[in-house]
């Protein structure tokens, strides 16, 4: 209950569909969704094998939550080696694909092998079958959605697509679903492509059950309850969806600006959620028109947009002039601070084109601040550019990037390679804002300490969802703690990251972490599905996942040396605000941190921490 | 007194958290595709819209089920469907002019909403009150006090006096 027991996998090569149980021994070990999938990739994959190469796999995986009326309960996650990376991959994402899988009657899909030729996966309940993609190949998710749902006759369908980014095998490119939400991160997409995979499109009527249907009702309301009287779940997030952190960031002097040389971004009050909700002064509109929530979510963080039809982007393109997709906090700092742009509807344009053509837009951004900076010392000159003057600041360096990057064109298919290869292609590796090949997305270290360790130690490369310190650090949930400070953010990543861990594999999503413990999260699950979950079972399953993927990325040849952050996080103050002065004290946080996670000095777990988790 | 679901889409965030109660509440598990009421989202105006049966005085549907399997609850004024007589023929769907009566394949019968005998879980289950069930001769109500605050207002500043 709560898993329908059944797992599809979808053999490539041969062309083949074939249910099999779920393994329900380790859903007891590893929850579900991240944990699970990730058990499973690492029993089947080989950690050196070459992302992009046949023997690698990409599982599509919902926890025992998704789908049934837990707030949030839609989420999804795609799970492979990454593109982007090389290390262990687990992109999660919201909208309605996910619960709509889970109607389906499954709870998996693993993918392995390659298509000869362009297909895509049509589920309809317990028939799944691959299709020919020929038509649908070099179009854009948008455009695979609309011939999807037309030749199926189905409006009800589910759509998680990859664009021209993931076939043309730019470096992030993301798998989006129901057309502006993404599993966006690690070059998941790039995976999919390179499986010849262009979508999965799902109709589900069967529906999902849980173990105490009542039991589990009286805890799925009593927690819907907590988010709505709470100030950041309740009222921040409806009102301005992620995008309440811009000036909040700005202000601390932790929002990373062109390329990280500074700390604060004198444009942040224009592309802020405050700055959306304003009526413009061209068509007296704002640029946010709703916001709209995921699959049983009640919080609703999601934001709807319309570019004004006069902007440069669009005029004269009626097909941008719809509501769609807008700005959540991560997207406007990359494609607006990161690169020092503060136009509004040009970052509202960029976000449509990442979400149309399937790219990640903190990685895009990011990569495009790196360029900009190597334009700035001439290292990249006009002849590399086709004449396009990459400027910190210019929205139309920014917006035709995004053209030509979603169509791997030109200059696009150098910003495709993400900061890292494109850094050390023109001999400044130091330049890419990198950990382990993926960008950071949009806290600087200097500002927030504990996001520096959570950057090095990330399992995915960079990144804010592994443990969101700021939450703690900066906004006091669960307590406050004093983000210039490095002494105690040892304890506190690692806790953030295994209970992160279990969140992510429960089929919720994080957000809900602003206003429930495992408290609330706990009796949900232990209603829901077998298993007797309790916060502290919650907890060490968690602990379980993180060195699962750790001992993942050791074994694909990650080492201690890759927990470490850029050399100018390290070396240069930052400039202004109230982290002025400040470098990230990595050095200092993260010995106790190996020794806290019970890892030798060299971060490889001991043996007596294997065997107290099991592994 | 009669009561009805008030729905204001503006307030719908397309959570959907109404689906799975119905379903939850009709038929024991979560499956917006047994839900009465739907949501539809409108995505290229940004608009969400759930919508389900109006409980019409005159009901169609009732008038034009040849087996009289479509009743009124005169308690709540729901026109309930007996699934013990109902036989599938789908005359009722056709009939409504709202298409909130429809057919189901698995059990062969077609289901409708029944306003959950007086307590709608669609409206209990909705985050942001964009469903409601209030007394059936105010349905307009709130929408009425919005414009009543809006009229006697102390004029704007700078406005010639």
């Amino acid at each position: 209950m709560g898993w329908h027991n059944k797992v599809l996998r979808v053999n490539l090569t041969a062309g083949t569909c074939t249910p099999e149980p779920l393994n329900t021994e380790w859903a007891q070990q590893y929850l579900g969704q991240r944990g699970l999938a990730t058990k499973y990739l690492v029993e089947e994959v080989d950690p050196k094998v070459d992302p992009l190469a046949p023997e690698n796999k990409i599982i599509f995986a919902t926890g025992p939550l998704t789908g049934t009326a837990a707030s949030t309960g839609g989420r999804y996650s795609v799970i492979t080696k990454g593109a982007l990376t090389g290390a262990i991959a687990c992109s999660n994402s919201g909208g309605y694909f996910g619960a709509e899988l889970k109607m389906a009657g499954w709870d998996m899909i693993i993918c392995e092998g390659r298509a000869a030729s362009p297909v895509y996966l049509f589920i309809e309940d317990d028939r799944a079958e691959l299709l020919p993609a020929d038509g649908l190949w070099g179009k854009s998710v948008w455009e695979a959605d609309e011939i999807i749902h037309r030749t199926h006759q189905d409006p009800l369908i589910r759509i998680s697509a990859i664009g021209r980014a993931g076939e043309e095998g730019v470096m992030y490119a993301g798998v989006v679903n129901d057309l502006h939400r993404a599993a966006g991160r690690s070059g998941v997409g790039t995976v999919m492509g390179s499986k010849n995979l262009k979508a999965i499109a799902v109709r589900g009527t069967l529906g999902v059950t849980v173990k105490d249907p009542a039991r589990f009702m009286q805890a799925a309301t009593a927690a819907k309850q907590v988010l709505a009287g709470n100030a950041v779940t309740g009222q921040g997030l409806p009102k301005y969806g992620t995008q309440v952190l811009m000036n909040v960031i700005n202000e601390v002097g932790a929002l990373p600006t062109r390329n990280h040389r500074d700390v604060q971004f004198e444009g942040a009050g224009h592309i802020s959620g405050e700055a959306m909700h304003e009526p413009r002064p061209s068509d007296g509109k704002p640029n946010l028109v709703t916001n709209q929530a995921c699959f049983g979510c009640t919080i609703a963080c999601g934001r709807i947009s319309r570019i004004d039809q006069k902007h440069y982007t669009v005029v004269n393109r009626p097909e941008y002039w719809s509501a769609s997709g807008g700005l959540e906090y991560e997207a406007a700092w990359a494609l607006g601070a990161a690169t020092g742009v503060d136009d509004l509807e040009a970052l509202t344009y960029a976000n449509f084109l990442c979400n149309e053509q399937g790219f990640d837009p903190i990685s895009f951004g990011a990569t495009v601040g790196a360029a900009m900076e190597l334009y700035d010392m001439g290292v990249i000159t006009d002849a590399e550019t086709g004449g396009l003057k990459l400027t910190f600041g210019s929205a139309e360096a920014l917006t035709t990037l995004a053209e030509l990057t979603g169509r791997a064109e030109g200059f696009g298919r150098e910003i495709g390679l993400g900061s890292k290869r494109l850094c050390e292609k023109y001999g400044h590796p130091d330049l890419s804002m990198s950990v382990k090949g993926q960008e950071f997305p949009a806290y600087d270290s200097r500002g927030i300490q504990g996001m520096g360790l959570t950057y090095a130690t990330s399992n995915r490369g960079a990144c804010h969802l592994r443990s969101y310190t700021v939450s703690s650090e900066i906004l006091g949930i669960p307590e406050k703690t004093d983000p210039l400070a490095s002494e105690g953010k040892a304890g506190l990543v690692k806790a953030f990251q295994d209970a992160t861990a279990a969140v992510d594999s429960s089929g919720l999503c994080l957000f809900t972490t602003f206003a429930w413990t495992l408290g609330d999260i706990a009796p949900q699950l232990d209603a829901a599905c077998a298993g007797e979950w309790s916060i502290e079972r919650l907890l060490e399953t968690g602990e379980r996942i993180w060195n699962m993927e750790r001992q993942f990325n050791l074994a694909a040849g990650f080492t201690a040396k890759d927990d470490t952050l850029p050399k100018r996080l390290l070396t240069e103050p930052a400039k202004t605000g109230p982290a002025k002065g400040k470098v990230n004290e990595l050095p200092k946080m993260l010995p106790e941190y190996y020794q806290l996670r019970g890892w030798d000095t060299e971060g490889v777990p001991t043996g007596e921490t294997l065997s107290r988790l099991g592994l | 007194m009669l009561r009805s679901l008030h729905i204001e889409p503006r307030k719908c965030t397309g959570c959907l958290q109404c689906e799975m109660a119905c379903s939850y509440e009709n038929e024991g598990v979560f499956n917006p595709a047994r839900s009465r009421i739907k949501v539809f989202n409108f995505h290229e105006e940004g608009r969400m819209v759930p919508y389900t049966c109006t409980q019409c005085a005159e009901a169609w549907c009732l008038h034009a089920c040849p087996v009289e399997a479509i009743v009124v609850n005169h308690a709540t004024g729901a026109k309930e469907v007996l699934e013990s007589r109902c036989v599938g023929c789908k005359v009722c769907t056709i009939a409504c002019p709202f298409g909130t009566v429809n057919y189901q394949q698995a059990s062969g019968k077609v289901i409708k909403c029944d306003l959950c005998g007086g307590d709608p879980a669609c409206a209990k289950a909705c985050p942001t009150q964009a469903i409601t069930y209030v007394d059936a001769d105010w349905t307009g109500y709130d929408r009425m006090r919005a414009w009543a605050s809006r009229t006697d207002a102390q004029p704007a500043t700078g406005t010639p006096a």
